[in-house]
């Protein structure tokens, strides 16, 4: 998909100005609150109209106000996600996933109801009204009736900002499977990092109703890391576990990575600071954590003041932070072979 | 119970008759109004607003001889529209509905007004961007949504209706057998002598319909409470 947009946008004192074209299946808008991420998806998706300028999607302008092309909002053909699910009380579920579909064009009509309620797993909901559904079970509706309309793209708009951390991990999955299963091109708006990282490929920072820059979620990432607390965060996604002691092991890269205090689920998301990260020169005799990899540096990179180590695992990759003293020490190079140990206890599973 | 005169009969089912069509008639206006009052921005919605409220605070003598001035024979519309078309309003029972529908107007678009504003927009919004045009959203998200403050300002218009006086003396006159509404009779009764009976046999009835009325919308709301 490639979306082109080029105008500006007046609301009271704020005022959106962009000017960007940006290509891929999976795009992230990323910004703070207020910066202007909604009100450039309203652009896109025809709830608004720019003062001046042109929407273009694929080719196709859907908004020109100097040649008077103003494509209707119904005929857009884009799914909104919002952060919360707005599912009609007055409709069953069946009836909120069958709104759009119902409205769609036969020709158009490529993913069916039984088809999504099955990646959904929401076939047990069906006949039941939306206002006694969880919130993970509602927003589960709310993507499949954005889908169910057969959209050219879905716009998400921080779909899982309304829900707690948990339930919000086990939503991505969904939402990702989905989009996947029936090549549904998105647009994901957030302001979490780490959703950005998760979610898309290419990223559009949007600040103060400007375009900021175009990157990636990786990117920014690294970007964002300054103190500890916002260190650069290693996602790994595993799967398989086998139980050793009262650990877990999962396969990854050429080994295997123990983790304690999980349940030990059949493949979940996890996420370990760069910062609980020790390098070291040469094999230790003996050590607490209970990860010890052998890996090589592959890059080394400046991360506000300190010094992001990218690590080469097998297959896999990591970064971890140290300082620059560390580096002159060990005489950490590109190329390197080094040692990464990381406690059992530093994982955080987040789905 | 003293037994009541054929023009009393009359006069309970024409008041019945008037306040359901005026009921009827005001509805699609109500809505429309009420629509646009709480889902449109559009110049001169101040004005609309002021117009749609004014038959509350104004004397309904007042609405009356407005609209006998509009409609008589030497009014605007009485005289450029109704008469060449061949349609006489004035001290007809249309009138009696058209003086009802005014003077009620404003009651029945407060309430639906009240109901559409608990409508979440991001609803609307949902709606269009699933292919919905407007008037399908209006009439699968917006209508449904607001089906009690339809139904609450139907009732309360009705009920308005059933009491209608100052402005249906006015225009529709008080014709026994034709133009007379219950309040119109009773009137007649309290001002000739002799008729304290029948005036309170017809206030009786008065009560009795309104009662009906209000449990009838106590019963429908708890329904529909229950629904939820």
């Amino acid at each position: 998909m490639e979306l082109r947009v080029a105008a500006h946008k007046q609301l009271g004192t704020f005022s959106l100005d962009v000017d960007f074209t940006i290509e891929g299946e999976r795009i992230g808008i990323f910004g703070p609150s207020g910066g202007g991420k909604s009100t450039l998806v309203g652009l896109i998706t025809g709830l608004l109209h720019p003062d001046r300028g042109i929407v273009v999607i694929d080719g196709e302008p859907i908004f020109d106000r100097e040649r008077g092309v103003n494509v209707p909002v119904e005929h857009r053909r884009i799914g909104m996600v919002f952060q919360r699910p707005h599912l009609f009380p007055h409709l069953s579920v069946k009836g909120n996933l069958l709104y759009g579909f119902r409205r769609c064009s036969h020709r158009h009509r490529r993913i069916t109801l039984d088809h999504v309620v099955e990646v959904l797993q929401i076939g047990h909901l069906l006949d039941r009204g939306v206002k006694n559904l969880s919130g993970g079970e509602k927003q589960r509706v709310a993507i499949g009736r954005a889908v169910l309309s057969n959209p050219r793209m879905l716009a998400m708009d921080e779909p899982l900002s309304a829900l707690d951390d948990s339930l919000k991990f086990q939503i991505i999955p969904f939402l990702k499977n989905v989009c996947e299963t029936f090549t549904i091109p998105y647009l994901f708006i957030s302001h979490s990092l780490t959703e950005m990282r998760v979610m898309t490929d290419r990223v559009l920072c949007v600040t103060a109703g400007r375009v900021e820059a175009q990157t990636t979620g990786e990117q920014l990432a690294r970007d964002a890391t300054g103190d500890y607390a916002s260190a650069y965060m290693n996602l790994i996604r595993l799967k398989g576990p086998r139980r050793v002691d009262d650990m877990y092991g999962y396969p990854w890269g050429e080994g295997e990575l123990l983790i304690s205090g999980v349940s030990g689920a059949e493949e979940a998301l996890f996420e370990v600071s760069s910062a609980d990260i020790m390098l070291f020169k040469r094999h230790p005799e003996a050590i607490s954590a209970r990860n010890l990899l052998r890996c090589r540096v592959s890059e080394i990179f400046n991360a506000g003041g300190r010094i992001g180590v990218g690590l080469e695992c097998g297959d896999e990759r990591l970064v971890a932070l140290v300082v620059k003293r560390t580096l002159r020490e060990l005489d950490i190079r590109e190329g390197t072979e080094i040692y990464a140990a990381i406690k059992a206890t530093a994982f955080r599973r987040l789905g | 119970m003293p037994l009541f005169s054929h023009s009393d009969y009359l006069a309970i089912l024409l008041s019945l008759k008037v306040a359901v069509v005026a009921t009827l008639v005001s509805l699609p206006f109500g809505f429309a109004v009420a629509y646009l009052m709480t889902f449109r921005r559009f110049p001169g919605k101040v004005g609309l607003d002021v117009i749609v409220n004014l038959p509350l605070t104004l004397p309904p003598v007042v609405v009356g001889y407005l609209l006998l001035l509009l409609l008589g024979q030497q009014g605007p519309i009485g005289k450029w529209l109704l008469q060449p078309l061949g349609i006489k309003l004035i001290f007809t029972w249309k009138a009696a509905v058209i003086g009802t529908a005014v003077v009620g107007f404003p009651l029945m678009v407060r309430s639906i007004r009240t109901g559409m504003e608990t409508i979440d927009r991001r609803l609307v919004e949902a709606s269009r961007t699933l292919g919905a045009r407007w008037f399908d959203t209006v009439m699968t998200v917006i209508v449904p949504l607001s089906v009690r403050g339809i139904i609450a300002g139907s009732i309360l218009m009705f009920a308005r209706g059933l009491g209608e006086f100052g402005a249906t003396i006015i225009v529709a006159g008080n014709i026994p057998g034709v133009t007379q509404t219950i309040p119109l009779a009773i009137y007649d009764y309290v001002s000739s002598p002799g008729g304290d009976v029948m005036a309170m046999a017809l206030c009786l009835v008065s009560i009795s319909i309104s009662v009906v009325v209000l449990v009838f919308h106590e019963w429908l709301s708890r329904r529909m409470v229950r629904a939820d």
